[in-house]
């Protein structure tokens, strides 16, 4: 499916983001994290983009900046056509934007009852009056599988994926457009992982929502986007069709965690480990591409210059028009 | 692949209570595998299906208010329910030896790695001094692929990534040859690239030492790629083992189908998942007969009367469920 490409919900360019790094008895400033280290990507409206990536490589960091939560030292955020106050002031695009947190233990109030965590912001927002409120909430509440009976109890009553349902309809009523789901079912069972994941795509439909998909389940993430981001180090390294990426990936690190993944279907085919050493931290970070320190290509230029995200070339098949490399040696199709 | 001497180990009919304030955990029922020597066998299901507890038994690890309160659980002919705490405490020293998810909840916070792996050395091998004990402990570190090994092992657990401590345990466990080694979650705290790297490190230890392996996973994948055998819990009971190809390929419990029908990597991104309806059951008063019956779609009366046991469908291939027996569910 083809789109226009003014169709673009939300931009991001050359977004970095910095935490100090204390240390001491002073807690004196001793290096700074490059969290987000000039991250560009864009996403269309309705689609579910992916974000994957270790540990640490920036991931949360990146949904946290598209709501104000995290210390934007640079790059601009144009959202639906308008660019957000670097200075996290997002009051006018705070409901449009929604972020849902993986562990739903942890993101509700303990003691407020669901009618209330519903809906608080219905009121805040000036959304509904006090009379509409538990009408709507509770519309939200059908909506995701929740009823009249689950109104009055209190989050610790739920489990994991009744929680799960409890943030979305939270986040649901107040009409967003994109929302943004870190990790959203990797503390919940694989039996409800699966009844998450199909509401996820059923709301996504039925409301026109977009959704940026964050999770270190590359299975998950193939199933629920359309297009994904592969991160290493507060940098995207390749980015495209979910089915380019999965089936002609270009970036060494990218190949080596398809590589690295143990399959039920292709059982015994894993491929001896496909890259040693850890992920280097993102203190201070050397200049030259991410992946360098780890890389089984790595050429001085490698060290020097850190490879711009450029347009995948040399694909015979095609790699999709959006697929997206950064590296000055790609791994072309049918090479190793 | 199965010998004709008697098993590794051998549970049988284990079970598992906790006694507590709302009531008795019915934690375990009925457990029974075998684990042949040189074998590795995948320990899968859902988080309190009672996987971990299971490991914590083989090693009488099982703490109040949770107590053993029926079964067997031999190894190499020994019942160990029944034996004295010092010679099980030789038996976990030297024979069984255990990783877990949390590397660094096993090791010694404030002794540095090298240390630590060297009095294992010690405890293993009087014959050696401190400095050959330590100097040797180096030496292991390189082998578990740590790279500068004499400068980490000056180092703290605090200080080491997950995937190093892994290596740490995985050094210890080198040290001691294990005839039977249990690992609970190994990896599932790992980003997959270092899970990888864990993996290849210890399917090839594991075939230098030849050890038995019970390997703990939530991860199919995982126990697919590693293991010869899967065991299949649901709900404290074992529904389903046999050899990885048999299950995987052909699963006979509607549980084992239904669990990997969950999985995104078994279907096209058109198709809605497919999802087991209901919860897990409570384990303070588990269903009558097959735990499974309140959401299993093919259940009939006779599955809420009585407990399925374990019924052959193929070779060395066995599920709990009455699909398979003589007159069915009816
Ligand atoms: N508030 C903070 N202060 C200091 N450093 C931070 C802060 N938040 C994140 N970081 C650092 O920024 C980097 C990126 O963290 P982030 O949480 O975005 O990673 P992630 O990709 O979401 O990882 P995970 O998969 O573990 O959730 C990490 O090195 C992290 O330690
Ligand atoms: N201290 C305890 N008190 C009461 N019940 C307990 C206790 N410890 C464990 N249980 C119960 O025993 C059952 C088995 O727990 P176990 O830790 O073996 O599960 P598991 O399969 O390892 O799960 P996970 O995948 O989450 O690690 C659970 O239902 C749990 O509720
Ligand atoms: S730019 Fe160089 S170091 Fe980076 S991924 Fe490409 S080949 Fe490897
Ligand atoms: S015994 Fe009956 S309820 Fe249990 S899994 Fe088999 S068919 Fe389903
Ligand atoms: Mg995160
Ligand atoms: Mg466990």
């Amino acid at each position: 499916m083809t789109r226009p490409a003014d169709d673009l919900l939300l931009e991001v360019r050359d977004l970095h983001v910095d935490y100090p790094l204390r240390g001491g008895l002073l807690q004196r400033r001793r290096g700074t994290i490059k969290a987000l280290n000039g991250v560009s990507l864009s996403l269309r409206r309705g689609e579910i983009y992916g974000l994957v990536g270790e540990s640490g490589c920036g991931k949360t960091t990146l949904g946290r900046a598209l709501v104000g939560l995290a210390p934007q030292a640079g790059g601009e955020i144009t959202f639906d056509g308008v660019r957000l106050p670097a200075d996290g002031r997002r009051d006018r695009f705070a409901r449009k934007i929604q972020l849902i947190f993986q562990d739903p233990y942890a993101s509700l109030h303990p003691r407020k009852p669901v009618r209330e965590l519903v809906g608080e912001g219905l009121l805040i927002n000036g959304l509904a009056s006090a009379d509409e409120v538990d009408g709507r909430s509770l519309a939200m509440l059908e909506r995701v599988g929740l009823n009249a009976e689950h109104l009055y109890r209190y989050a610790h009553e739920f489990s994991g994926g009744q929680r799960q349902r409890i943030a979305l309809a939270r986040a649901l009523v107040l009409h967003p457009q994109l929302i943004v789901l870190d990790e959203p079912t990797s503390a919940l069972d694989v039996s409800v992982q699966a009844q998450t994941l199909n509401l996820l795509k059923e709301l996504r439909r039925e409301l026109g929502l977009t959704y940026l998909f964050i999770s270190h389940d590359l299975g998950v993430v193939r199933y629920m986007s359309q297009r994904m981001a592969v991160m290493y180090l507060g940098h995207i390294v390749e980015e495209g069709e979910t089915e380019t990426i999965f089936e002609r990936p270009q970036h060494p690190y990218t190949r080596s965690l398809l590589a690295s993944l143990p399959s039920i279907r292709h059982r015994k085919q894993r491929h001896k480990a496909a890259l040693q050493g850890d992920p280097p931290t993102p203190i201070d970070p050397p200049p030259g591409c991410p992946f360098a320190g780890r890389c089984p290509k790595t050429q001085p230029i490698c060290r020097e210059q850190n490879p711009a995200l450029a347009p995948a070339v040399g694909d015979p098949a095609g790699g999709g028009r959006d697929h997206r490399v950064a590296c000055y040696f790609p791994d072309l199709p049918g090479e190793g | 692949m199965a010998t004709a001497s008697p098993p590794l180990l051998a549970v049988e009919d284990l079970q598992i209570r906790f006694h507590t304030l709302r009531g008795v955990v019915h934690a375990l029922d009925g457990v029974s595998f075998e684990i042949a020597r040189g074998e590795s066998i995948g320990l899968v299901g859902e988080t309190g299906c009672g996987k971990s507890i299971t490991a914590r038994a083989i090693l009488r690890l099982v703490d109040p208010p949770g107590r053993i309160t029926a079964g067997s659980i031999r190894f190499e002919g020994t019942e160990l329910l029944t034996l004295d705490r010092r010679a099980m405490r030789t038996i976990r020293g030297q024979k069984i030896s255990m990783i877990m998810q949390e590397p660094k909840v096993s090791l010694n916070p404030v002794m540095r790695i090298g240390r630590q792996v060297a009095e294992t050395l010690l405890i293993h091998d009087r014959s050696l001094s401190h400095r050959q004990a330590e100097a040797k402990a180096r030496d292991m570190l390189g082998s578990v692929s740590i790279p500068d090994p004499a400068r980490m092992a000056q180092r703290y657990p605090h200080e080491l990534s997950g995937g190093m401590a892994q290596r740490v345990m995985i050094a210890m466990m080198l040290v001691t040859r294990p005839r039977l080694l249990i690992a609970d979650e190994p990896t599932s705290a790992l980003d997959v690239t270092i899970q990888a790297q864990i993996l290849d490190l210890m399917t090839d230890l594991i075939a230098e030492i030849g050890s038995s392996v019970l390997m703990i996973s939530h991860d199919l994948a995982v126990v697919a790629e590693t293991c010869d055998r899967v065991i299949v819990m649901y709900a404290g009971t074992v529904v389903e083992s046999g050899t990885v190809d048999a299950v995987l390929d052909e699963p006979s419990h509607p549980y084992t189908r239904g669990l990997l029908n969950t999985l995104p990597d078994q279907v096209d991104p058109d198709r809605p998942l497919q999802s087991i309806p209901g919860n897990v059951p409570s384990l303070l008063a588990p269903p009558v007969g097959c735990r499974f019956a309140p959401r299993c779609p093919e259940a009939g009366p006779r599955c809420r009367r009585e407990t399925p046991a374990a019924y052959d469908v193929g070779a060395g291939h066995v599920a709990a469920c009455f699909l398979h027996a003589d007159g069915g569910v009816a």
